[in-house]
Formats: C-alpha cells, sequence, structure tokens
C-alpha cells in the first residue's frame, strides 16, 4: 500500500461557520496504481488534492489521518510537511504557467530549485525524462514566456517529479489545454509512471472521459463524501451508483447527436457544505431515492475493489 | 403615457431605497460620515456664532485653555477656537474646490483613456504624464507670482488643475481591466452607448475607489495649501488649519509647552481625513453585494 | 442570413499600434434561418473573434459581414435581432447589480412603452422557457446564483428580444458535466423557434451534439467544414483527423497512431482555397503554405 487515507475530515474555515469540503474520505491506494479523482465543482476534490501536499490558511484538518509508505504524513503541519514535499509528495498545479519563475531560465530555476532541497542537478538524467515527454533540450535554455502552454505544463510535470516522489498529485492539470496537447500531457503522466519515476498518482479532474484513459481506478467524489470508487472499467461500464450513472448518461460523446439521443443533465444542484443535510447527499437529485436514504449510506465494498455509498447499490 | 412614467424609475428607486437601507444599517459609514458632520458645522456655523476677528492680537497672549478662551491663545493673544472655527472653514473650501476639480478632471481622463483605448488612450496618457512631471509648487509659485491671487477658492482651484494626473491614472488602469469584462459587451448589446456604458456599468463597479480618490485628493489638497501658506503663498487674509500648524511651528509651540495651539487643527485635519476613510470602507460594504454583512 | 466573406481581422500590437498579426484569414461561411453551425478550434484559431466581428464588437479588417444582406452596425436595431453569450457567466453580470437588471435593461432600450405587469410577465414566461423558477432568480444577485443558472438567464434576455441569430461563445464551458447538457439542450430547441444559434466551442463532443453544419478552424482559417455527419465521419482535413483522435472517449482507446494520409485536397479537385470534396463538405489545402 502506498497510500491509506482513512476518515479525512477537512473543513474551510468561513465568516459563516465551518465549510465541510471532505467529511470522512477513506480509500487506499497502491503501489503503481494511478487514481482518477473526479467529480463537479465544489465536491472537494481539489481539497483533498491539497491536503495531501499542501493545506492553505483557511484549511483545518478535523480528523483522519493520511499514510504514505508507512509514515503518518503531518498533512497540518506545514513546516513538518516541507520534508515530504517534493521527496515523497509532489504536485502539479493546475496553472503551470504560472508555476514558473518569468525571471529565471529554466535551467538555472531547475538547479535553483533543487539546491534548496540540498540536491545538485543530474543534467543527464533530467534531458533523459525531457526526452521523454518530447521537450527539446533549447527549452532550458529559455525563458517560460518562450515557451507554449502545453510545453510548460510538461516542463512542470519533468521538474517535480525529479526526485522520484512516491506520490504525484496531478490537479486538473489538462484543463487548460487544447485536446492535441492534452492527449500529450497525458500520454507523459503514464510513463512517468511506467518509467517508475513515481510510484502512484491521484489525477484530479472534472473529465470523466479523459480519466478514463489514464487512470487505473477512478474515484467519484460528492458533496465531499465519496460516493463510489472502481477499476476505471467498471465505473464507465457498470457503474452502480445513481450519481456516477447519471453523470455518464450527460456526457456527450462524438457522434452522438441532439436529434438523434436527447442527453438530460441532473437536475437540481449540490447541496451547501456549509451546513449539509443528514442521510444521503445525493438524495435530493436522486431519481431512485427512497426511506432509507434518510440514514447516511456507508461506503460498502459491493465487488472486490468495488466501493459505493448508496442503500440502493 | 402614464405607463412609462409609471414603469420606468421604478427599478432606479429600488436600487437606491436598497443601497440607503444599507448605509443607514452601517455603523462605520454613520461614524465616519458624522465625525465629517459635526466638523463641517462647526466651520459653517461657527464663525457666524462666535463674533470676532480670528487674527486679532489679544491682551492675555500664550494663555491655556480658559472659559473665556475655550482653545487658549497664541503668543501674540491670538484666540485660537475663533481661528479653529474659521481655519476649519476655509480647510473645507480648499478640500472641496481642489478635492473636487482634481477629481472630476481625473475621472474624465481616466474614464476616457481606460474606456475608449488606442489613440485617444496614448494622447491622454502623454497629457497625463505631462502634467505630472511638472514640478507644481514651481508653477504655482509663478501663477502666484504674475497673477496675485489671494482667496482661499483660487487656491483651490489652482491645486485642483494640478492634482488630477495620479487619479486619472488610477482610474484609466481600472477602467482599463473592468472594461473587458463581458457585461461590458452584454451593455453593448443591450443597446447602451459609452457614455452610459461608463455612467452605469464601469463607475458603479468602483465607486469605492472613486471616493476614496476623492477623500485622498481631499486630503492632499488640505496638506498642499498649507505648505503653500507655509511659504507665503496662500490667502493673506484668513486663516486656515494648516496656516495654524505652521505658525505654531514657527512660534516654537511645541517646545513652548503651548499643545492647544497645534492639537486643535492637527486633530482636526487627521480625524476629517480619517473620518472619511472609515466612511469610504463602510460605503465599500454598501456598494458591494458580496461584504453586506446580512 | 448570415454571410461571412473573405473576413480577415488584423490586431495592432506594439507601441502606437506598429506590428499587427493577423487572428483570422479570410473566413467565409454561412448560416442559414433555424440551423445550428458549430464554429470548433482550439485556442488561438480566431474562432471568439469571429464572435465578436459577427456581434460587432469588434471591427473587421477586411471582407464583410452581412445580416440578411445589410453590413453589420452595431446598434439598438442589429442588436434586436442578433445577440450574444459568453463563457464566462460571472463576469457577464455586473457584480454589483442584482442578475434580473439585464432584463430592465432590455426593457429600457427596447420596450419603455410596455406597462410593467404586462413586462413582468413576459419575463416570467421566457424565463419558464429556460427551465427556471423566477422566484429562485429574480432579485438575487449573480454571486448567488449558479454559472448554469447565470447562463440561462442569458438565454431568457435574449429571447425577450426578436433575435434571429444567437452567437453561443463558449457558453457551457464554465459549466459542471451534470448541467451543461440541459444548456446546451435550450440551445437545441431554440431552433424549433426558427432562429440560429452559432456554437462556438473547442469541444468537438459538444459542437457535434447540436449542429447541423460543422466549421473548423485552424490557425485563423477554415481547415474543413461542412455538415457534421460529414466533417466528422469522413474528416478530409489532417487536422480534423488529429482532433477527432484527439479527444477522449469513453467507449474506445485512443488510436495510437494519428493516421496521416496524403491529402485529399488536389484529389478533390482543389487550386486554392477550399475544395468541395462533396455537396456542401469543404476541406482547405493542409500544405497550403508548402505546396
Amino acid at each position: 500500500m502506498s497510500l491509506q487515507v482513512s476518515e479525512l475530515r477537512v473543513y474551510y474555515r468561513t465568516l459563516k461557520g465551518d465549510v465541510r469540503a471532505l467529511d470522512g474520505m477513506t480509500f487506499e491506494l497502491r503501489d503503481g496504481e494511478i487514481l482518477g479523482l473526479v467529480g463537479e465543482s465544489g465536491c472537494g476534490k481539489s481539497t483533498l488534492g491539497k491536503s495531501l501536499i499542501r493545506m492553505d490558511g483557511r484549511m483545518r484538518r478535523v480528523g483522519g489521518t493520511v499514510t504514505l509508505d508507512g509514515h503518518e504524513l503531518p498533512i497540518d503541519d506545514d513546516r513538518r510537511m516541507n520534508d515530504y514535499r517534493f521527496r515523497e509528495v509532489s504536485l502539479i498545479p493546475q496553472y503551470a504557467m504560472s508555476a514558473l519563475n518569468p525571471t529565471r531560465k529554466i535551467r538555472r530555476m531547475v538547479t535553483e530549485l533543487l539546491r534548496s532541497r540540498g540536491t545538485a542537478l543530474d543534467t543527464a538524467e533530467l534531458e533523459r525524462r525531457m526526452d521523454q515527454v518530447g521537450l527539446p533540450r533549447e527549452v532550458l535554455d529559455r525563458y517560460p514566456i518562450e515557451l507554449s502552454g502545453g510545453m510548460k505544463q510538461r516542463m512542470v510535470m519533468v521538474i517535480s517529479t525529479l526526485l522520484d516522489p512516491s506520490l504525484l498529485i496531478a490537479d486538473e492539470v489538462t484543463s487548460a489545454l487544447d485536446v492535441s496537447t492534452q492527449k500529450a500531457v497525458a500520454r507523459a503522466l503514464l510513463g512517468f509512471r511506467d518509467s517508475g519515476y513515481v510510484k502512484s498518482m491521484i489525477f484530479v479532474t472534472h473529465d470523466l472521459a479523459l480519466t478514463h484513459h489514464i487512470a487505473d481506478t477512478i474515484m467519484v467524489m460528492y458533496a465531499g463524501k465519496l460516493a463510489e470508487k472502481a477499476p476505471a472499467d467498471v465505473i464507465v461500464k457498470a457503474p452502480r451508483h445513481p450519481y456516477t450513472r447519471l453523470l455518464l448518461e450527460s456526457l456527450p460523446e462524438v457522434g452522438v447527436r441532439y436529434t438523434e439521443r436527447r442527453l438530460e443533465g441532473i437536475a437540481g444542484s449540490p447541496p451547501s457544505l456549509l451546513d449539509p443535510p443528514a442521510g444521503c447527499r445525493f438524495r435530493d437529485r436522486c431519481p431512485i431515492a427512497g426511506e432509507e436514504c434518510a440514514q447516511e449510506p456507508p461506503v460498502a465494498e459491493l465487488a472486490p475493489d468495488h466501493h459505493v455509498a448508496c442503500w440502493k447499490a | 403615457m402614464t405607463t412609462i412614467q409609471e414603469a420606468a424609475p421604478r427599478e432606479p428607486a429600488g436600487v437606491r431605497r436598497e443601497a440607503l437601507y444599507f448605509a443607514v444599517r452601517n455603523g462605520k459609514l454613520m461614524a465616519g460620515f458624522g465625525i465629517v458632520l459635526v466638523l463641517l458645522l462647526l466651520g459653517l456655523f461657527g464663525p457666524l456664532l462666535f463674533a470676532g476677528v480670528p487674527n486679532d492680537y489679544g491682551t492675555r497672549p500664550m494663555s491655556p485653555p480658559s472659559g473665556e478662551h475655550w482653545f487658549g491663545t497664541t503668543t501674540f493673544g491670538q484666540d485660537v477656537f475663533l481661528q479653529f472655527v474659521h481655519g476649519l472653514r476655509s480647510t473645507f473650501v480648499v478640500g472641496v474646490i481642489g478635492g473636487g476639480i482634481a477629481a472630476v478632471i481625473g475621472m474624465f481622463v481616466g474614464f476616457v483613456a481606460g474606456y475608449r483605448g488606442g489613440i485617444v488612450d496614448e494622447v491622454l496618457n502623454m497629457l497625463t504624464n505631462v502634467i505630472l512631471v511638472i514640478p507644481t509648487l514651481a508653477v504655482l509659485l509663478i501663477i502666484n507670482a504674475y497673477l496675485g491671487i489671494r482667496s482661499v477658492a483660487v487656491q483651490g482651484l489652482f491645486i485642483g488643475l494640478t492634482q488630477w494626473p495620479w487619479a486619472a491614472r488610477a482610474i484609466r488602469a481600472q477602467t482599463f481591466s473592468l472594461r473587458t469584462r463581458e457585461f461590458v459587451d452584454l451593455a453593448r448589446m443591450s443597446g447602451s452607448g459609452t457614455g452610459k456604458i461608463i455612467a452605469k456599468e464601469i463607475a458603479p463597479n468602483m465607486s469605492s475607489y472613486l471616493f476614496m480618490t476623492f477623500i485622498l485628493l481631499f486630503g492632499g489638497s488640505v496638506l498642499i495649501a498649507s505648505s503653500l501658506d507655509f511659504i507665503g503663498l496662500g490667502p493673506t487674509e484668513g486663516v486656515s488649519l494648516g496656516l495654524m500648524l505652521q505658525n505654531a511651528n514657527q512660534w516654537s509651540a511645541l517646545q513652548l509647552g503651548m499643545w492647544w495651539w497645534f492639537v486643535p487643527p492637527g486633530a482636526a485635519i487627521t480625524a476629517i481625513v480619517g473620518a472619511l476613510y472609515v466612511a469610504n470602507v463602510g460605503l465599500d460594504e454598501v456598494f458591494n453585494p458580496k461584504l453586506r454583512e446580512t | 442570413m448570415l454571410r461571412l466573406d473573405d473576413v480577415t481581422k488584423e490586431f495592432r500590437i506594439g507601441a502606437f499600434g506598429g506590428k499587427s498579426v493577423a487572428a483570422v484569414r479570410g473566413v467565409s461561411f454561412e448560416v442559414v434561418p433555424g440551423e445550428v453551425v458549430s464554429l470548433i478550434g482550439e485556442s488561438g484559431s480566431g474562432k471568439s473573434t469571429i464572435g465578436r466581428m459577427i456581434l460587432g464588437l469588434n471591427p473587421v479588417t477586411s471582407g464583410s459581414i452581412t445580416f440578411d444582406g445589410l453590413p453589420v452596425r452595431a446598434g439598438k436595431e442589429y442588436y434586436r435581432r442578433v445577440q450574444g453569450i459568453f463563457q464566462d457567466p460571472f463576469s457577464s453580470f455586473n457584480p454589483v447589480f442584482k442578475a434580473d437588471r439585464v432584463f430592465t435593461m432590455i426593457k429600457e432600450a427596447y420596450y419603455p412603452s410596455v406597462p410593467g405587469p404586462e413586462w413582468a410577465a413576459k419575463v416570467e414566461e421566457s424565463l419558464r422557457d429556460v427551465r427556471l423558477n423566477p422566484g429562485q432568480v429574480l432579485g438575487k444577485y449573480p454571486h448567488q446564483l449558479s454559472g448554469g443558472q447565470l447562463q440561462r438567464l442569458l438565454i431568457a434576455r435574449a429571447l425577450l428580444l426578436d433575435i434571429k441569430l444567437l452567437v453561443a461563445d463558449e457558453i457551457t464551458s464554465m459549466l459542471d458535466a451534470s448541467t451543461r447538457i440541459d444548456v446546451l439542450n435550450l440551445l437545441a430547441e431554440l431552433k424549433v423557434r426558427g432562429l440560429s444559434v452559432l456554437y462556438i466551442t473547442h469541444d468537438l463532443s459538444l459542437g457535434t451534439y447540436l449542429a447541423e453544419r460543422t466549421v473548423v478552424l485552424r490557425r485563423g482559417s477554415v481547415a474543413e467544414m461542412g455538415p457534421t455527419e460529414r466533417v466528422f465521419g469522413d474528416p478530409l482535413h489532417p487536422y480534423t483527423r488529429e482532433l477527432l483522435s484527439a479527444v477522449p472517449r469513453l467507449h474506445e482507446t485512443w488510436d495510437d497512431a494519428v493516421p496521416v494520409e496524403t491529402c485529399l485536397y488536389h484529389l478533390k479537385g482543389g487550386t486554392g482555397g477550399l475544395a468541395e470534396a462533396d455537396p456542401g463538405h469543404f476541406v482547405a489545402c493542409a500544405q497550403l503554405e508548402t505546396c
């Protein structure tokens, strides 16, 4: 087991009270596994990604633990967490464009970054990894502004995995990219895993179709809780949670035409996490909700590796 | 025809009523405006209620506050309270005229340059920069020497005419970022012209910023006026808070322990500018629906 | 109805507009009444610039855009018939005013003589047309509403006018998957009313879902256009093929090699500009710069 998250609760402090962005998440990640994390905006997927590497000032761990390779991560201790960042846990942020210092050439920036971590730059290794993601070596002697969005994104990927972290968190890394670049970036991520640069990866996205091409396992979140977690193919072909099903049915695919097959969205909107209702949080939008849904459904393992939090599944 | 008159003004009145509703319930706004109002009334009616010429020499110099001289007297026996109420009045006049003129020019130049962009922007920007680098004090000195103007109002006018450039630059930058927002396009597609878009879409978004600009220009005008007073370019007849401060400084009031001479004008200037600032924070909450504490 | 003829747009950059870059180059296409056309392109393809030029928000550098035979003239009369909706719902509403002010502005400009109660009924009717509950959205500030609700409000706003064409520029790209399809369905329903929609998007699957005809843009010019099922069923331009193969699909795996075959342009008798491969299906030369 590479990563074990158990009963993790992270709340945001606001003037109006606590926003329960993560309300009791429990899941595991095996060595070599890529976990796709999908959900609508505000479902807590980004909060989960952040919690594993860097909490911002408004976030507060209310309960639960995160264990990586047998060590418990001090996720709410910013300073102690520093020893783990980059070496054990690393992050590719959504906007790679702003992650690069505009006044430094790439080579100098990488050198400085590694020095701050007490490591010297292994140029040969760096270049080999750049070759792997299809970046020409001249990139090292350019300024960030001279690179395209996709190149910057790939450069940040190479940099953030240079120290072979155990866990890599990719937060919406493809959402700002064009489809053709998106494919190259997604492929590069797979390559990193296959070459053993990272042991496991959490790929946070709102794009279910894209996740399906990268992830081994997909975890669907809804309103701060786990809705369904299963191998990627199972999620796409045989989902058990009504939310996952409706979500899949609302996705237009190339070739699906309005005139031939009218798709429907999910009526309603997610509940406020400021004071979430008791019971199943999807109840109000769920077409098959019944009496028992007033009680909170536990996460049950319906089949090996297939976890669902629904009474009706 | 009656229906037009009935229907048309309904919405704006609603908006205004709502703003007023939040305004009177906003402590910061009320406290800020309250202080300014008290000082303003003192400046307006003080000189009428308390007879006497503020610069007349009295018989009891350097006396601390007493029942006869509420704020004490100066080295020359002038009544500090009398000077204070007259000074408040001219300070408000300079601040309002100087700050007002600068704010109007600054807003006009800033809005037009920021919204129109292109060559209009470049020309206005050049003009702004030219005025900005002219040494204001030197120009005022020359103008004063040639025209020999000695009234508070004209002093305010000149301050206003030279103070606007930085306000214009700040407003231009704000307008520039707002005009690319899509609600501006939407307003154009609702048939609004340039003037209407600036007045009804862009300006309301920066209303507290504009008020802040006015406050800073007001405070700046008061301070420039006092420095002009100090070098002898102020109104020769009359008093201002700045002039009182400079006089107190000149006659070593601090070293002689005559705190009553410089504390009232200093406190008044601070109170006016500070209260306006607090009011502005309150105003921000009234205008910005997201900040309203409900 | 809407016709673009050899439209080119250059933006001046640098101090005093010394340099210029072409964002749109020689684009021609047509939108007929009651038709949904999707304009597909990646970032930098000039798709949004075309939308803004049609809306009269940016002037055309050369070429012409005509609507019902008349050149585009930004103004009240034009916007009565042509309206637009943009990508970011939160920046489409002035944050200091209530969201329903967009309706008031329409009333002030176009229907000043309609009595208040009658207008309110008209607004409610058009809100129902976009499946919004008037009680839930009227009298609220933009930040109190969701992105999907705001975009529907804008569709309702356009419906208050007697519009013939709606330019929808990436209107679903900031919405969640569960709500965006409903907004798309609304656009498709507009067709029933005889409206035309120009749907601008980078997302091929959304484009094909809605449109009868598709225009694929590449670096400011048309790469391929025609009936949607032809363009995506039998793509001729290598760029269209590349795009199609890059789109992640749920039930298929990514094709490994992008099949770039010989250019079909000359085979189809093209000699510069667009060649008509089959009726209504046009393709541009892929190697225009080299061969």
